[in-house]
């Protein structure tokens, strides 16, 4: 093979590289415009709004540089803001560990085989349809029907939480482990129906376990407990830290959230857009930090290696 | 014990009852039959406890909703309704406007499903196949499009398409007024064509997990036949994707449908469902004072809030009803495994 037919064939597979990468940027070219240009200038701007005092004008609107000012009035002089704020993340807390309980127990058993299996799935997923967006803030809304909600709560006679407590306190648990556990009831409906997702993903996960795991352990003479802890556990853990960051971040967006309604009336209402821009930005920074911490505390214990 | 096996076993055996091969294994056959029939009891009350909760406020607000304002009062009456009428849904029909509604919350949500959809399987695939620098770089960006909440940039992007401009050149058109897009349509459009609507990075990372399982040989036999790369994709590939395709449409035309906070900020022009729903109890409350001169009693408010709400998701409950399938499976299939 000459020197020359050698360059021909280096330059051609160059050529198909470049012509690849090219092709590839055109592909992901509506993501990159998207991005630049509703993604990455917005944010900069909101950060810098955050900052700042804005004004508007029929030609416009200009930014006055204010330092903190935003973010302090938002900690110390707005009444509501740390208040809902922390009302926020204790609730995500609970929230997301109920909610991977209970997926991951519904997901153990929707993999079993029984009697009306694909009619239960469908259940099970329905509230991926049925609880987002105005559906969720439908019946609390508007302070009226909130006051409904709360006169219908009263006098139904469907008192779940009420008969609960009383079964609880007989049982004799402490007050504060009580109140824990009564909060966690009493938003059981909340926590079902936001699992939907998150059962399926634990479902792929445990099908994509090898019988013969389950088997080889059962012939060392492993009880289910035993191997639910040594086999189930450690196969489905790189999907345990998926869920968590999608039920994080599902909490977050939802619409019925206090902060995210204020936030929103501050800039539609108000149209104060400096402080509705710093606001969502404390709340945006704190959800990373919580994200992360999530993500780190896994990989710490080694359990999110194998994932790609 | 079945006869089936019966006939199996070898003649001369005689199976022995339960009890004597309880007391042989010296009841442990007693012990885990009993534990496997309690485990199956709980096991069908947590699901059918789950499934009620679930189905429970729905069929509430089925009989709610057809009930005559007496059954309402009537405390005899708990779940099914001794006079039926549909009066409700015509009232609430009436009020929200509900066909035009209808017709137009179904058209935006195809239209901004299928926008969406098609530019997500686009760059899913350019993320899936293609090596080009900075890949990992725009990847964690798509990951930063799906944790950033829309809020925390509804600010600016409200303003941003109040005062629309391309660098300055609508302004210099216009006489120094900026384009204010706000009250029409087209800045959704915009978004949703570049990946920036409603959980667009979602659908960008099921479709790129969904296109790295299609074997590449595929794309190479096409191409030794002489395709060219947007061809391959569009006789080859598309083709094998269609079943994630339409999952990602159905979960983009429901979570589209169901919005209010994208349609708030954008799409205020428009009578949607969403939107004409949120305020429904005070509407109606509203017309009942002023044309009939009589004012809602509470339980009455919720009636008519459960009957808009029934009539919301109806045509929802009809698509689940007929792609339960794709829903379910376009999780499972694609894998939404990291």
């Amino acid at each position: 093979m000459s020197q020359l037919s050698r360059d021909i064939r280096k330059n051609h597979r160059m050529n198909i590289k470049t012509r690849r990468a090219i092709s590839g940027y055109l592909f992901i070219l509506p993501f990159i415009i998207g991005f630049l240009v509703f993604m990455v200038r917005p944010l900069i701007n909101s950060l810098w709004m955050s900052f700042s005092t804005v004004e508007i004008s029929p030609s416009g609107f200009t930014n006055t540089w204010n330092g903190f000012a935003n973010y302090i009035k938002a900690f110390t002089v707005d009444p509501d803001f740390t208040r809902m704020l922390t009302e926020e993340f204790t609730k995500i807390l609970t929230h997301t560990a109920a909610i991977l309980v209970l997926s991951l127990v519904v997901a153990i058993i929707l993999n079993q085989k029984f009697k009306g299996r694909p009619f239960v799935r469908a259940v099970f997923f329905l509230p991926v349809i049925l609880s987002s967006g105005v559906l969720v803030g439908l019946e609390t809304n508007n302070s009226l029907m909130s006051s409904i909600a709360d006169a219908m709560k009263k006098n139904s006679n469907f008192q779940m939480s009420d008969s609960v407590v009383a079964i609880l306190r007989l049982s004799g648990l402490g007050a504060g482990i009580l109140d824990i556990v009564v909060d966690i009831i009493s938003e059981v409906q909340d926590i079902v129906m936001s699992s939907g997702i998150q059962i399926i993903v634990f479902l792929t996960g445990l099908q994509s376990i090898p019988d013969s795991l389950y088997e080889a352990a059962d012939m060392e003479g492993c009880t289910k407990w035993e191997s639910f802890w040594k086999i189930t556990f450690p196969m489905i853990s790189p999907l345990l830290i998926v869920n968590i960051i999608y039920s994080v971040i599902d909490f977050f967006m939802k619409t019925d959230s206090n902060i995210m309604n204020k936030i929103r009336d501050t800039m539609v209402i108000y149209l104060d857009y400096g402080f509705s821009s710093a606001m969502a930005w404390v709340y945006f920074v704190l959800v990373i930090i919580l994200i992360g911490i999530c993500a780190l505390i896994f990989h710490r214990r080694g359990v999110g290696q194998d994932h790609v | 014990m079945s006869k089936a096996e019966n006939n199996v076993l070898p003649s001369g055996y005689h199976p022995k009852s339960f009890w004597e091969r309880n007391k042989r294994s010296h009841g442990y056959l007693l012990r885990r039959e009993i534990r496997s029939k309690a485990y199956k009891l709980f096991r069908f009350l947590l699901l059918f406890a789950i499934c009620f909760l679930i189905l429970h406020p729905i069929l509430d607000k089925l009989s709610v909703s057809l009930m005559e304002e007496r059954d309402l009062y009537d405390s005899s009456i708990k779940v099914i309704p001794r006079h039926v009428t549909v009066e409700n849904y015509e009232i609430v029909a009436e009020q929200i406007y509900y066909w035009k509604a209808l017709i137009n919350t179904l058209w935006i949500s195809v239209l901004v499903a299928v926008l969406q959809v098609a530019a997500s399987t686009l760059v899913g695939y350019g993320f899936a196949r293609f090596d080009f620098p900075l890949k990992r770089f725009w990847f964690a960006c798509v990951v930063l499009v799906i944790i950033v909440p829309p809020q925390t940039i509804s600010t600016s992007l409200y303003l941003r398409f109040r005062y629309f401009d391309i660098f300055g050149i609508i302004k210099a058109l216009n006489g120094g007024e900026a384009l204010n897009l706000r009250s029409s349509s087209i800045p959704y459009y915009l978004l949703s064509m570049t990946c920036m609507g409603l959980k667009n990075g979602l659908y960008i990372y099921m479709l790129r997990q969904f296109f790295s399982g299609v074997p590449v040989s595929l794309e190479e036999a096409a191409y030794v036949d002489g395709c060219n790369t947007f061809h391959t994709f569009w006789k080859v590939i598309l083709p094998e994707a269609v079943p994630i395709i339409v999952s990602c449409l159905l979960f983009a035309f429901v979570w589209q449908w169901t919005d209010t906070f994208y349609s708030k900020l954008f799409l205020g022009g428009n009578t949607l469902l969403s939107m004409e729903i949120s305020p429904i109890s005070d509407r109606i409350a509203n017309y009942f004072s002023t044309q009939k001169g009589i004012g809602l009693s509470l339980g009455r408010r919720n009636q008519f809030v459960s009957t808009a709400t029934l009539m919301l998701i109806a045509p929802l409950l009809l698509v689940y009803l007929f792609a339960q399938r794709s829903f379910v499976e376009s999780i499972s299939t694609s894998g939404m495994k990291m």
